[in-house]
């Protein structure tokens, strides 16, 4: 017990939990869920991409994005394209009147695939795309944004208009992108039957590796000096430029990070649901993930990544059971958060283990938790239990 | 596309226009409330949609009341049906500001995630009481039919009331904020809170109401719009994307841009309407939007704003 | 497995909820041996028999898809009540699918894999059966489909049970292109698959069958609610017909924009096939009066199994419910199901299947219909309705029975010649 304390007490913390959020996501889902259960897990671990990136653009940069469902999209569009084109041989499309296009393309009276999908039929260059594509877009919109110093809700509203524009065009131009109904109905990636309930559990922890990679990433950049200058960035922007630092390239550097993070949550999301359209590209998803991130914690990249998870899960059991109660409950839960637990479930996570370090810890623990606590605090400040309780239920006032 | 002669064309302008003319109408009802509590306070309603929908409802029920127990007075029922409106948008706001949006001013991009739960439980108790269903009150006779302007041009009666409630509202709050006493103490609040205090202002009473003031427009919109769509549970968050682009593009706190602009996109849409499909239209005066508000982010008009 | 225990306990809610009174036969099924009638895994028992309801009870889909619900629901009591499928109570296991087309694969992978449902009845917008489609066919599961749709489709996992394109578009068309002369036509529909299929088979039939024009084509957003430059085009392209097919809400923005521009019934044309009871209750039947709507089905059709149908709906579901033709298609789905089984004496997917095909029904509320021998769509007549005062529809005609044809071969138009 002690030694657990003192270790989380410890400059290793960090670690136990990134351990114990693995150990979750490896060992203890897949044993508990069967392959259909641990596919829709997988899913929501996709969305949990998201979350990661919106903590570093907005928990740690201050960058609101209601947008990022676009760069989901279009890392999930791309990755639709080259299933889909892999599944749109001649042999499985004779039937069309013109074979070998994808099917929607061909009730739109589409005669031949259009030259910008050509390329998605190899599989590197949509590995390039989907990354590259949501990194450019990323840097174009972050460079006439932040360049022209937008910020807090102005970039809000930009990027959810972004969202919004996206959606239209996605579903307003159906014969190239499959309109309302989206890309659906592929078996294969690289010849490989991707509907086995095998291929199922080898998807879910490719999706799982990559999500701790990105979490490893994403900490590595934010205890970097890069990380440093973006919270004073966040807290006080005018003094960081006056100390001669180019604050809108950090801020444009995290905004494609986040970007490209969740590109490849959509990518993994195409590959798990076997599907993407426009819903996830639009205002409601876009929103919904900054909410997944506020609840789990906007300050924590575990806390946001467990965060999606956890609510999706609630959601799947609860919406079932209490279709009407789920969006109210929902609501007050995002409300509950907002005003008592601006950190989310990892703020719950800190109070809970000060709480036990202050009561059960012994006093090489304590020495451990003043040694370090400025590691963990956010803000670099040193705190009692009492102070940082008070500071997090400030909230309320 | 093209093919038309040059006197259609002219004639498309001019139908075009008029038709922009009630699109004008709805925007600058739609983005009053929040231009006046994004462009005076800063904060961002999500729930502005909500309010109108809410509205839209009170209107519904003013209607269905009307109909059951004074059908001689049905066709007057819509200045009742206002006027409930705004109260109870108005109500609501208050409470709302009280118990929930007070505690974030100095956490904007909370008030955003707070207010959108707040859409959300709305829609959800709208769903549960009225249904998923669409509802609309049938409209009185003095709202029905048009205006034959010229052989090809008209205006429909419900189109030219959502213009004349517009534009009243956009007269009262202009009057409200720039001749009256409570104008200059929402301005001086907006400019400098510190001062505002010192002179003996009361900001937290100030902030109250005009958020409060801003719900209830929002309310008066929801009413209008029920001569011209459905009302759904959903119906006023449609309009959000819409309404918070107008008021960014006008420029926050000035009403004079939000007007503006509030006609130029309006007239935009409508035009390109008429040549591309209104899906395609929509985009690219969305797309137009976002690229004026980048090469101009502070909007066509501008004034300092509270941080 | 827990959690599938948990879900077990949910459907037996969910089926007293229902009201599944019809008590169950006792003992051992002995004229049909559980073993034999179910060779495939599925959830059937000495007694009962598990299907599935696959709707959106929630978000914006919900206000279209209650009607299906409860029309699947009536039936499915019905069956129960005359003694169920070969001697088995129907449990029912209902399931959300939010307005959401990943959620509703979802849910259909759910109903497939955990609880090995005999058939599913459900979906509504083609977005959601095109995201469960390939569930159902690799589970080789049954989905009873109720909505008209665009076609383009015949997966040997889906009954069809609305009309694809062809059927309620051809007919339409003849007739009113006999009655009114009409040489121009005006086609304005929502921006997604159906409307745009539907309007690519509409001018390909009236350029090339009727040789009239198609003086325009606008598409717009679902739940757009400004129809302003529409009704301009309208007055300038002055057209003999407008051909609507715009779903959803956004109908009531354009038929009382319409009405309040002065284009009524009295001096334009409007044939829809978007437009049921249940849109014009929403509506307001002021602003679609004497305006016409191409269906199969109409509530107030005359004939004792539709006014059986419609009294024992409204005993259920209330006096104010209306059926329009996707209800009384989701109707259709369980008796359809039911007969296919007992020709069978299997509730094997396959067997039901190749049970089905040829399949003919003379007592449904819309009078007869026969399950199509390959695409498994339904032969139906065509009826044109016109909207009356009071929110009915009176026919004012009706077709031969039409073969589905969800692959119409001539229909590839170049796409430079549209716009």
């Amino acid at each position: 017990m002690t030694t657990i304390l003192r270790l989380l007490g410890g400059r290793s913390e960090w670690l136990i939990c990134l351990g114990v959020f693995a150990a979750l996501l490896l060992v203890v889902l897949p044993l508990a869920f069967n392959g259909y259960f641990l596919n829709l897990l997988g899913r929501y671990l996709a969305l949990a991409f998201v979350a990661i990136g919106l903590v570093m653009c907005w928990g740690y940069g201050g960058m609101l994005s209601l947008g990022q469902g676009v760069f989901f999209g279009l890392g999930g569009y791309a990755m639709a394209m080259f299933l889909k084109l892999e599944a749109s041989t001649p042999e499985a499309t004779a039937k069309q009147s013109t074979p070998g296009i994808p099917d929607f393309m061909d009730w739109n009276q589409l005669t031949a695939l259009p030259w910008w999908w050509e390329p998605f039929n190899s599989f590197s260059f949509t590995l390039a795309a989907l990354l590259l594509i949501p990194a450019a877009v990323a840097y174009v919109f972050g460079y006439a944004l932040f360049k022209r110093r937008v910020s807090g809700v102005y970039f809000a509203i930009v990027t959810l208009s972004l969202a919004a524009a996206m959606s239209i065009l996605i579903v307003g131009q159906q014969g190239y992108t499959g309109g309302a109904n989206g890309i659906t109905d592929f078996q294969t990636l690289l010849g490989w039957d991707i509907t086995t309930d095998s291929a199922r559990y080898v998807i879910y922890y490719i999706c799982v590796f990559l999500l701790l990679v990105c979490i490893v990433l994403g900490q590595w950049i934010l205890s970097s000096r890069a990380g440093r200058v973006l919270i004073a960035v966040r807290d006080e922007e005018n003094r960081v430029r006056f100390s001669g630092y180019s604050v809108e390239d950090f801020k444009i550097f995290v905004f494609m990070v986040a970007a490209v993070f969740s590109a490849i949550g959509g990518a993994m999301f195409a590959l798990q649901a076997r599907f993407i359209s426009p819903s996830q590209v639009g205002i409601g998803l876009s929103v919904e993930l900054v909410v997944l991130c506020a609840v789990g914690g906007r300050f924590s990249l575990l806390g946001a990544a467990f965060g999606a998870l956890l609510i999706k899960t609630a959601e799947m059991y609860l919406s079932d059971l209490f279709p009407q109660l789920w969006t109210i409950l929902f609501g007050l839960i995002l409300l509950v958060v907002v005003l008592a637990f601006p950190k989310g479930l990892a703020g719950l996570y800190e109070l809970a283990r000060d709480y036990a370090l202050d009561h059960f810890g012994s006093n090489q623990s304590h020495a451990a938790l003043e040694e370090h606590a400025d590691k963990r605090s956010l803000h670099g400040r040193e705190e009692g239990f009492l102070v940082r309780a008070k500071r997090i239920l400030g909230g309320i006032r | 596309m093209g093919g038309y002669t040059t006197s259609e064309i002219a004639t498309i302008m001019a139908m075009q226009g008029i038709a922009g003319l009630s699109l004008f109408g709805v925007f600058l009802l739609m983005a009053l409330g929040l231009a006046i509590i994004f462009g005076q306070m800063g904060v961002i309603n999500m729930a502005h949609g909500e309010f109108l929908t809410l509205g839209s409802y009170a209107t519904y029920v003013v209607a269905t009341m009307f109909e059951s127990y004074a059908p001689g007075l049905f066709s007057y029922y819509f200045p009742v049906a206002i006027v409930l409106s705004f109260l109870v948008a108005f109500g609501v706001g208050y409470l709302l500001e009280y118990g929930l949006v007070r505690h974030l001013y100095k956490r904007p991009l909370d008030t955003l995630l707070a207010t959108w739960a707040v859409g959300l439980i709305m829609q959800q108790i709208f769903r549960s009481i009225f249904g998923g269903r669409g509802v609309s009150a049938d409209a009185p006779d003095w709202l029905q039919g048009s205006i034959q302007l010229s052989q090809m041009l008209f205006l429909s009666r419900s189109d030219l009331f959502v213009m004349c409630i517009a534009i009243a509202m956009t007269v009262i709050v202009a009057i409200l904020l720039y001749r009256a006493r409570w104008g200059m103490r929402v301005r001086s609040t907006t400019q400098n809170r510190a001062m505002a205090n010192a002179v003996g202002i009361n900001t937290a009473k100030v902030d109250r109401n005009t958020f409060a003031l801003g719900c209830g427009l929002a309310g008066i919109a929801g009413s209008a719009f029920t001569t011209i769509s459905a009302t759904t549970p959903t119906a006023g968050a449609q309009y959000l994307v819409d309404t918070f682009l107008v008021v960014v593009l006008g420029g926050a706190a000035s009403l004079l841009g939000t007007v503006a602009s509030a006609f130029s996109i309006a007239q935009a849409q409508s035009i390109l309407e008429f040549f591309i499909t209104g899906s395609m239209a929509k985009v690219l005066t969305l797309m137009v939007v976002i690229g004026i508000i980048m090469l101009r982010p502070q909007g066509l008009f501008t004034l300092k704003v509270r941080q | 497995m827990q959690h599938s225990n948990w879900r077990k306990s949910i459907a037996a809610l969910t089926i007293a909820a229902l009201g599944g009174a019809g008590a169950s036969a006792a003992g051992a099924n002995e004229e049909y041996p559980t073993d034999e009638v179910n060779t495939t895994g599925l959830a059937v028992t000495d007694d009962t028999v598990e299907v599935g309801i696959l709707h959106s009870l929630t978000g914006t889909m919900a206000i279209s898809e209650t009607g299906s619900v409860e029309a699947e629901q009536l039936a499915i009591r019905q069956i129960n009540e005359s003694g169920g499928v070969l001697g088995r109570q129907i449990e029912t296991e209902v399931e959300d699918g939010a307005s959401d087309w990943p959620t509703f694969a979802e849910r259909a992978s759910s109903l497939l894999e955990s609880d090995d449902v005999a058939a599913v009845f459900g979906c509504w917008t083609s977005a959601s059966r095109k995201a469960v489609l390939p569930v159902f066919e690799e589970n080789n599961g049954l989905l009873y489909y109720p909505t008209f749709y665009e076609g383009l489709e015949a997966s040997p996992n889906v009954f069809y049970q609305g009309q694809e394109a062809t059927q309620q578009i051809i007919a339409g068309l003849n007739w009113v292109h006999e009655k009114e002369n009409a040489e121009t036509y005006y086609l304005i529909g929502s921006d997604y698959i159906w409307p745009r299929t539907s309007h690519a088979i509409a001018r390909h039939h009236i350029e090339n069958e009727l040789g009239a024009e198609v003086v325009a084509e606008q598409y717009f957003p679902l739940g757009h609610t400004n129809f302003r430059s529409a009704i301009n085009q309208i007055r300038l392209k002055n057209p003999d017909v407008v051909y609507s097919i715009i779903a959803g809400d956004s109908n009531v923005s354009f038929w009382s924009q319409l009405n309040s521009a002065g284009i009524n019934a009295d001096n334009q044309t409007v044939l829809t096939n978007s437009v049921t009871e249940d849109e014009v209750k929403a509506i307001g039947a002021e602003n679609v009066e004497g305006h016409y709507s191409a269906m199969k089905y109409f509530q107030s059709l005359d004939n004792p199994h539709n006014k059986e149908f419609v009294e024992e709906f409204k005993e259920m579901h209330g006096e104010d419910s209306v059926i329009g033709d996707v209800t009384q298609a989701a109707y259709l789905g369980p008796w359809i199901w039911k007969r296919a089984v007992e020709k069978a004496e299997s509730f094997d997917v396959d067997k039901v299947r190749e049970a089905a095909r040829g399949m003919e029904f003379d007592d449904v509320p819309e009078g007869y219909v026969r399950v199509h021998e390959e695409n498994q769509h339904l032969w139906s007549k065509l009826r044109i309705g016109q909207w009356q005062s009071d929110g009915t529809a009176e026919v004012v005609y009706e077709s031969d029975l039409i073969e589905p044809d969800p692959f119409p071969e001539d229909v590839d138009i170049d796409p430079d010649e549209m716009e």
